[in-house]
């Protein structure tokens, strides 16, 4: 039960681009099409996920027993996450090709997806333990996928309209994720 | 250098989150208020400054394959600092800011600026180009700011014009909100920009 409310919480109450401004950057940039939305969720699911069982671990294990998590642990996250990221993108070219192709592209990417570093960060905010980390992380990045997938899904009808010159791009983009977000308040009051 | 030229460029031409869309993250979550704002952009100047001077400096020491990683230990040295720094002086808006102060980190105009301008420029110049930047980078966050503290609380910098029972458009200090009033901003910035070239 418990697991439930925090994978729902993440999911739909406190999407993670819609209600607290995390990965904005991808949500606008690659978000174009529903194919590289779809790519881009994928690859970040799978380092969401490591990233922070990797530095859950090496806080609660390494930094706060030193006494050096207040100090240490910015430096320490984003260079964790960095090499995190050309580790995966090394194995998965060796192991398994097929996905590499598939994610390829997006994996450099995500080293400055602010979502990633921002969950690592969130746990500790919320006292999680390690699985409730790492659930979290998983319910997180599925939040992210389902608004990026459901916001190139309507970019690409949008394309077909006519947008007034100087709404075009951004502007308009900007919007459309503002009703989207919206709508995801909705949800909240559920949990 | 022409300074003049130098606070155009910065401040409207290549104003970060209005021309060029960079560091969209901080700019929509903490600009429910004027004041948030201003310590978030204040903040991210700060760590500009530092990290530009320090990478100008040791930028020939530094091999060119491994910038990248230095860059960021560098970036990432001055956010702690500024995050104890802040925690210590000024705790209420450290404690409203939260998450987002460790996560100047990967702001992308720090590291943008680092690698487009001081690993290729002297140190005066890229003080003179962190100071730039980072004051467009605020001066957006407070317009922005101000729009929604004025359309969604009816105050500004926390004084309030309204009656207290005056009905808001409570819609502009939620998350919506800040995607739609950056929306209609950069419309407004394209449409004036436009309008004179």
């Amino acid at each position: 039960m418990e697991y439930l409310i925090i994978i729902i919480g993440a999911i739909f109450v406190n999407n993670i681009v819609l209600a607290q401004f995390l990965g904005i950057c991808p949500f606008l940039g690659v978000s174009t099409r529903v194919s590289t939305a779809t790519g881009m969720s994928a690859a970040v699911m799978f380092v969401m996920t490591l990233a922070t069982m990797v530095t859950y671990l090496l806080n609660t294990l390494l930094l706060i027993p030193l006494g050096l998590d207040k100090f240490l642990q910015t430096v320490v996250f984003i260079l964790v996450i960095a090499a995190l990221v050309q580790m995966v993108e090394l194995i998965l070219k060796k192991v398994s090709p097929p996905l590499y192709q598939a994610l390829g592209v997006y994996l450099p990417l995500i080293t400055t997806n602010c979502a990633i570093m921002g969950v690592a960060l969130l746990v500790f905010k919320k006292n999680f333990g390690l699985i409730e980390s790492v659930v979290f992380a998983i319910a997180t990045a599925i939040g992210f996928g389902l608004a990026l997938v459901l916001f190139a899904g309507i970019r690409e009808k949008l394309e077909l309209y006519e947008i007034p010159e100087a709404m075009k791009g951004a502007p308009i983009a900007l919007v459309t994720a503002g009703l989207l977000s919206l709508a995801f308040m909705g949800f909240s009051g559920m949990v | 250098m022409n300074l003049k030229n130098e606070f155009v460029r910065g401040l409207i031409r290549e104003n970060a989150v209005f021309v060029l869309l960079l560091g969209m993250c901080p700019t929509l979550a903490v600009t429910g208020s004027a004041i948030n704002g201003m310590g978030m952009g204040l903040a991210s100047t700060a760590v500009l400054l530092g990290s530009n001077v320090v990478i100008s400096s040791i930028k020939n020491l530094i091999p060119d394959k491994v910038r990248i990683p230095a860059f960021i230990v560098v970036i990432a040295s001055f956010v702690q600092v500024i995050d104890l720094v802040m925690n210590a002086y000024t705790p209420d808006l450290h404690e409203q800011l939260g998450i987002f102060i460790p996560l100047i980190v990967v702001n992308c105009i720090i590291l943008g600026r680092a690698e487009a301008f001081a690993s290729k420029n002297g140190i005066l110049g890229s003080l003179i180009d962190g100071l730039v930047m980072g004051l467009g980078f605020t001066c957006s966050l407070v317009i922005l700011g101000s729009v929604r503290e004025v359309l969604g609380a009816g105050s500004i910098f926390g004084i309030k014009f309204v009656s207290a029972d005056a009905s808001t458009i409570l819609l502009f200090i939620l998350p919506p909100g800040a995607f739609i009033a950056l929306g209609f901003l950069i419309a407004a910035v394209n449409r004036l920009t436009r309008k004179r070239a």
